[in-house]
């Protein structure tokens, strides 16, 4: 994987904290090696919907990875609870399927983007960069490579 | 067995292959069948119903499987990691079958989706005269994946696509 520009808060200067939801636990380890390569890191993980709201209460993350169809709550179900609760929360949907009607359905439940499977690093961090805007800021140096 | 609906699932299973092997693709032995199935290797099974039902079955070769495994999980995965290799068959045809509804929805076609599972039988339930299995291999430089297709769509219980199709 190629490397890529570090992104941090702006605010204090630290790596840009993640919680990564997919019931695939290639799928999370996947998508946690692309987010240290962009220097973040990975605040919590979990299987299920029902265990992300409880995690990003515990977690406070800057951005929350989501995956769609998953056992107990699926991911849609999930982002409209937790931007009840913290209508900031910056959720990146991240899935296979694709298809407009479900993309709606999450975009109008609060998820801030849209990023289908396979994912391609590149895609998910100019992703990135663009749902934190003006939280973040590139630093020079570059994250880890993985 | 109607190609418009299988074309989706080539295409993904090209695409996707393409991507989590790294590898050149090319199909080979395009094959109908109406024998039960037969298992090659490490195989899971995704079941549809709706207007577009029925299974399809990615079938991978323990190298190929051993492979996938090892560039998901980025470390060199073993014969004796059974588990995980399971888990990275189910997540390929999980990100092959994502892609090709995807298509298929915004092309107006509506039906379920079950989650991947492991097929472990050797054989599987024979095809009914409806659901012919349709049999691809598809040629990896880490092994061969074979997907094998066995869907009907229910004209009597669906709209026309065309007419759904938002």
């Amino acid at each position: 994987m190629r490397q890529f520009e570090a992104l941090t808060r702006k605010k204090d200067n630290q790596p840009v904290r993640y919680l990564i939801v997919d019931d695939s636990v290639f799928a999370r380890k996947s998508l946690a090696k692309m987010v240290e390569a962009f220097g973040g890191t990975v605040a919590g993980e979990a299987g299920d919907g029902l265990t992300a709201i409880t995690e990003y209460s515990r977690t406070n993350p800057d951005i929350v990875l989501m995956d769609i169809t998953m056992p107990q709550m699926e991911g849609i179900e999930a982002v409209e609870r937790i931007v009840r609760e913290h209508p900031d929360a910056r959720i990146v949907m991240v899935s296979s399927v694709g298809y407009q009607d479900n993309i709606l359905a999450a975009l109008q439940r609060g998820a801030r983007h849209f990023v289908q499977k396979p994912v391609k690093p590149e895609v998910l961090y100019e992703v990135i960069k663009y749902v934190m805007r003006d939280d973040a800021t590139v630093a020079k140096s570059a994250g880890a490579g993985v | 067995m109607r190609m418009d609906l299988i074309q989706p699932f080539i295409n993904s299973t090209d695409a996707v292959l393409a991507q989590a092997l790294e590898s050149s693709i090319s199909i080979e032995n395009l094959t109908m069948e109406a024998d039960a199935y037969q298992r090659k290797g490490i195989a899971a099974e995704v079941c549809m119903t709706g207007e577009i039902e029925g299974r399809i079955i990615f079938d991978l070769d323990l190298r190929a499987a051993l492979q996938l495994a090892s560039r998901l999980a980025s470390v060199e995965v073993s014969e004796t990691d059974e588990e995980l290799v399971r888990e990275a068959v189910c997540e390929l045809a999980n990100q092959i079958i994502g892609n090709a509804v995807t298509t298929l929805n915004d092309q107006g076609f509506h039906f379920h989706v079950r989650p991947p599972k492991l097929h472990t039988s050797d054989h599987g339930s024979k095809s009914s005269e409806d659901t012919e299995a349709l049999v691809m291999c598809f040629n990896t430089s880490s092994g061969n994946v074979f997907m094998n297709v066995a869907l009907r769509y229910l004209r009597q219980q669906a709209a026309e696509p065309a007419a759904v199709a938002g």
